[in-house]
């Protein structure tokens, strides 16, 4: 059966160029963070690190031989991580205590210095990004008319989880809109976790507090919101696993295209049953 | 047929990624190391300071604790004991010997006695030490306000930065020294302390006298203080980039 298809413009120029830029700064957050992490890998709760209270640790522990093992512990489990978590391969081949492995940290080898002026570069472009995008799609309408799910479509989310699980995808007419999961998923992310990552970040800044000491009582202390800022983290790689999944069964070439050209391909309403 | 090639496909796939991933860390180690990229990367400290010195124009105090929030250990970081024999034999003596040089561009240059220092109004506060690796204790602090020191010595009008000497070396021929400018050095709770959590400041602390500079990350609070020089500007000393840490790669503001 032939089916025709049209080209849609989906995507417009700012959210483009915002997305990607957005792409290279979350990998160069993410790989400086582990780094920055890795100087004391070690998670608590509330303002001070207490040594016998973290909530997470990567711990390297000498075995009675002289070998080296990677534990990681979350709360009072310990889990033998050895070569990835803890302790890992560093350029000589040899084992060595890390928190995490080099092959997912800028630079690879240790340096923190280097790795905060990686990560407060990327940072300042990351929110200097996330502001024009956030200006654009509210005054565009973006926000309002793309991503916030009318009631018709949060009244259908069961349907639309059931059809996610069989992996069938919105076509035709309804290919137009986001649908309601990936609306929900877009607006936890740009409006939840995107900025939630980067007021925990500034509440890590001893000047920041000073200014806004708010903050402290908003997430609980510094180290609390070094622990929130590091599940954001994973948040975000999550999400972008779970986005990226999404774009690979969903139809590469026609999503990448469209994050690049803004042309979407949908086929024409009339052949829909 | 259709079997093989999808193996193919994900050995393909495998490579790829591996390919990737190596690029893409070799990659950002060549650049790491590339002096013109770091002077690229750099350029942010100059925005984070003047961004932070903005929301900062109204001078706030960092956040002070009470006395049931102090940390029961206080890790001591850096040097925790210094090797000088002058050091050594001023600490035998109990510091009494020690002098505090002020000198540089002041209009009367002094040196003070522990005795002197402690005899001066002081200021007690308990703040958070957020070191730069990423952990956070809570200490009692009491110790001279710098400005009334500065009072004392009366600065030049040329003098822009405070360079802290310090006794102790965390590597061969460099001894530690951390500035501030006097943005920072007139702020009520950058003190010069001499006690912590009510006892003599001890010496992985710093004793007899370290520098408190809240609202920065810990390598700022230089320990060991003996001398305290006004200047122009830093560029002479050391590695030229206003502190031992600085000189390796940190930030010299280091409100973040």
């Amino acid at each position: 059966m032939l089916t025709k298809t049209q080209l849609i413009y989906r995507h417009a120029l700012p959210i483009r160029l915002t997305h990607w830029i957005n792409v290279l700064c979350l990998i160069f957050l993410l790989m400086s963070g582990l780094q920055i992490f890795n100087a004391h890998p070690e998670l608590y709760f509330g303002n001070r690190s207490d040594p016998d209270r973290s909530v997470l640790a990567l711990d390297a522990r000498q075995e009675p031989d002289g070998s080296i093992k990677g534990v990681t512990r979350i709360g009072n489990r310990s889990f033998d991580t050895t070569g990835v978590l803890g302790a890992s391969r560093g350029a000589n081949g040899d084992l060595e205590a890390r928190g995490f492995p080099s092959w997912i940290t800028i630079p690879s080898y240790r340096d923190l210095a280097t790795g905060r002026r990686w990560h407060f570069f990327f940072a300042w472009l990351f929110v200097l990004n996330g502001l024009v995008y956030l200006a654009y799609s509210i005054a565009s309408g973006h926000i309002r008319r793309d991503l916030i799910p009318g009631w018709t479509q949060i009244k259908g989310i069961g349907h639309d989880i059931y059809q996610h699980i069989r992996l069938r995808f919105p076509q035709g007419e309804e290919a137009r809109h986001y649908n309601v999961l990936q609306k929900l998923a877009y607006l936890a992310v740009v409006l939840g976790l995107l900025p939630l990552v980067v007021l925990t970040g500034l509440t890590m800044s001893p000047a920041i507090d000073a200014a806004f000491p708010f903050l402290l009582d908003i997430f609980g202390g510094r180290q609390s919101a070094r622990t929130i800022h590091f599940l954001c983290a994973w948040g975000i790689v999550l999400f972008v696993i779970v986005h990226v999944v999404m774009v690979l069964i969903s139809g590469v070439w026609n999503n990448l295209r469209s994050m690049i050209t803004g042309r979407y391909r949908i086929s024409e309403a009339a052949n829909e049953p | 047929m259709n079997r093989s090639s999808s193996i193919d496909r994900r050995g393909f796939l495998q490579r790829a990624s591996a390919l990737t991933g190596t690029l893409l860390v070799g990659g950002c180690d060549q650049l790491s190391e590339s002096p013109s990229f770091k002077d690229v990367l750099s350029r942010a400290e100059s925005v984070t300071k003047g961004a932070q010195r903005l929301i900062l124009s109204g001078k706030p105090l960092a956040p002070e604790y009470s006395e049931h929030e102090l940390s029961k250990v206080f890790k001591a970081n850096g040097s925790t004991d210094v090797d000088d024999p002058a050091y050594q034999k001023l600490a035998s003596e109990n510091f009494a010997n020690w002098r505090l040089k002020v000198d540089g561009l002041v209009e009367s240059p002094a040196e003070i006695s522990l005795a002197e220092l402690k005899s001066m109004p002081a200021r007690t506060q308990i703040t958070r030490h957020d070191c730069v690796e990423g952990w956070s204790a809570i200490g009692k602090w009491k110790g001279v306000p710098l400005s009334a020191l500065l009072g004392q010595a009366r600065l030049k009008p040329e003098a822009r930065y405070l360079v802290f000497h310090c006794a102790d070396t965390l590597e061969p021929n460099a001894p530690y020294y951390e500035s501030i400018d006097l943005i920072d050095a007139f702020h009520p709770q950058t003190i010069l302390a001499y006690e912590m959590n009510d006892q003599p400041l001890a010496i992985p602390h710093g004793a007899p006298l370290r520098l408190r500079v809240e609202r920065q990350l810990g390598y700022k609070h230089a320990k060991y203080v003996m001398r305290i020089e006004a200047v122009e500007s830093f560029a002479s000393l050391g590695g030229g980039k206003g502190g031992f840490w600085e000189d390796r790669g940190y930030e010299w503001y280091a409100g973040i």
